[in-house]
């Protein structure tokens, strides 16, 4: 289908990292089933570095392509940079997402935001509140 | 090999209907309106035509408007309705939740100019009674417009009580019958129809061609202003080559309707006995008064997008009523209308068949389409939470 890039479909159709880790360090789950997009993230940290990372999601095509390429990106990586990702760097490394896809590369963003968060919380490590925006923040789900 | 399975949203065209076309390319490209022989001859093609759609409409070759199509047809015929109304000072109109956008678009713009809209519940199965239409009808009704069959669900409504019913009212009645016509069997005598709208290329013909029906005595109101073409009521040169092809089309299909029924509806049953076994999915329509080629399926824990997707990867083409598809942070306006919950109706799944679908392709999908449910499911945190009981299953 011509709708989504090469590496898009490649994503979609052998998605990387799918599954659950059942003792995740962090978990994170944005989006809602009502809007049609869940992503759930669940990451395994030592020292500082997420040594794995396993996605589950609930949504389309490039939402499921935007999880699989997010967590190939933060794998191996230290905590800050998995903050540093952002769904453009997500949507680059896809090729390119439709107008009306973009906010799937955000909460793929979110989804790892999220699961640091949750991270941040069980271990009692403080953080600035305002870099982790919830995902009903953004638009999509505020139109709901 | 491809599985064409969405002849909902369009079709092959069949090869008479092709042949029509491009003999009427080669040789009839006269400008109907001409005086000279060139331009006769178009202009005897484009009558006769209108003759062979009329007789198998049951109606007068003066009460067909040739269109671009279904939607220009409905738009026509529920502004000339209004505008009529209007002049009485009758402005209230009904209709249906789960009409084609074509119509709700129409009558949204007409409510925001004064009318008032009211549209009747189709219930679960998707369908509503002429006593519903009948409890509706006001003083003040200038129009009942009532789709013949739904083009997402495939249900079948009662088109004749309805029609029987805004006659004894005195009540204009329009129906959009895109996904009917060619497959049931349609009479706007005996059926009490004051106007009808269908589109070639669901039977078919060629797209960007269709016609309105309207009886004798409607005043139609121009969408399109300029020349006489089409009584004075639709300008521009007639698109002879869509329209020869269109009553090729419309014949053939109408003289298999029974033939074709009987084989399209086994495929369909067959079908809908076999997704019917995949756990927690659900028929969405009505089981019994339905489209012969149409199969459509909620199931609970996916979206319908990458379901779609992952069957076109297998060569199998269909359709999905997700917002994803829609483009639209909403699902269907018709799987909402029937009470399908928003996350239940991301996840729909529209096969539609026609005659050249065979038995050996139902069995492809039949494989194809559990497999597919079950890879998105494995994958989706929606369903890992119905099963663990975090979330309630609705299917």
């Amino acid at each position: 289908m011509a709708l989504y890039t090469d590496t898009v479909m490649d994503h979609f159709q052998h998605p990387r990292n799918v599954g659950s880790i059942k003792d995740a360090d962090g978990i994170g789950e944005v989006g809602n089933a009502k809007c049609g997009d869940i992503m759930k993230m669940y990451l395994k940290i030592k020292d500082n570095v997420i040594t794995d990372v396993k996605f589950e999601t609930f949504g389309c095509g490039s939402a499921i392509a935007s999880s699989s390429m997010a967590t190939e990106m933060i794998k191996g990586k230290t905590i800050d940079e998995a903050l540093a990702v952002t769904n453009k760097q997500v949507v680059d490394a896809l090729g390119g997402l439709p107008a009306h896809k973009l906010h799937c590369s955000v909460l793929a963003e979110e989804a790892i935001k999220s699961a640091i968060k949750d991270y941040y919380d069980r271990n009692g490590i403080a953080y600035d509140h305002s870099k982790f925006p919830d995902c009903t923040s953004c638009e999509s789900c505020r139109m709901v | 090999m491809t599985i064409y399975a969405d002849n909902a949203a369009t079709t092959k065209m069949s090869p008479a209907a092709i042949k029509t076309m491009t003999y009427a390319m080669e040789e009839v490209y006269g400008n109907p309106s001409s005086l000279h022989t060139v331009g006769q001859k178009a202009n005897e093609a484009l009558q006769n035509a209108r003759a062979t759609c009329a007789r198998l409409l049951n109606c007068d070759p003066k009460e067909i408007y040739f269109t671009s199509g279904g939607s220009e047809a409905d738009n026509q015929a529920i502004r000339s309705a209004a505008l009529m109304g209007a002049k009485k000072g009758k402005k209230h109109i009904i209709s249906t939740a789960f009409e084609h956008h074509a119509v709700l678009h129409t009558l949204k713009k007409l409510d925001q100019e004064g009318f008032e809209v009211q549209l009747l519940d189709v219930g679960p199965l998707g369908t509503i009674t002429a006593q519903q239409v009948a409890d509706a009808i006001r003083e003040d009704t200038c129009l009942v417009t009532i789709m013949y069959a739904n083009n997402e669900i495939g249900s079948i409504l009662p088109i004749a009580q309805i029609g029987a019913v805004c006659k004894e009212k005195g009540v204009l009645f329009h129906t959009d019958a895109v996904q009917a016509a060619g497959h049931l069997h349609i009479d706007v005598q005996a059926e009490h129809i004051d106007m009808l709208s269908l589109s070639a290329h669901k039977f078919h013909g060629p797209k960007g061609v269709g016609l309105l029906y309207a009886r004798r005595g409607v005043i139609l109101t121009s969408l399109i202003e300029g020349g006489a073409q089409e009584r004075g009521k639709r300008a521009g040169t007639e698109n002879v080559p869509g329209i020869m092809s269109m009553a090729t089309a419309f014949e053939e299909a109408c003289a298999h309707i029974d033939e074709n029924t009987k084989k399209v509806s086994a495929l369909r049953d067959k079908l809908i006995a076999g997704l019917s076994k995949i756990p927690h999915s659900a028929l969405n329509g009505d089981p019994v008064n339905r489209l012969p080629g149409n199969v459509s399926f909620c199931f609970e824990g996916i979206e319908g997008e990458s379901l779609l997707l992952l069957l076109d990867e297998k060569g199998i083409c269909a359709s999905s009523g997700s917002a994803c598809t829609s483009g639209s942070l909403d699902p269907s306006h018709v799987l909402l209308a029937i009470g399908r919950a928003h996350e239940v109706a991301h996840g729909s799944l529209r096969l539609s068949l026609c005659e050249w679908n065979t038995e050996e392709e139902i069995d492809r999908i039949l494989e194809a389409v559990p497999e597919v449910v079950a890879r998105l499911r494995d994958m989706s945190p929606v369903w890992q939470e119905l099963l663990s009981g975090r979330r309630q299953f609705i299917l």
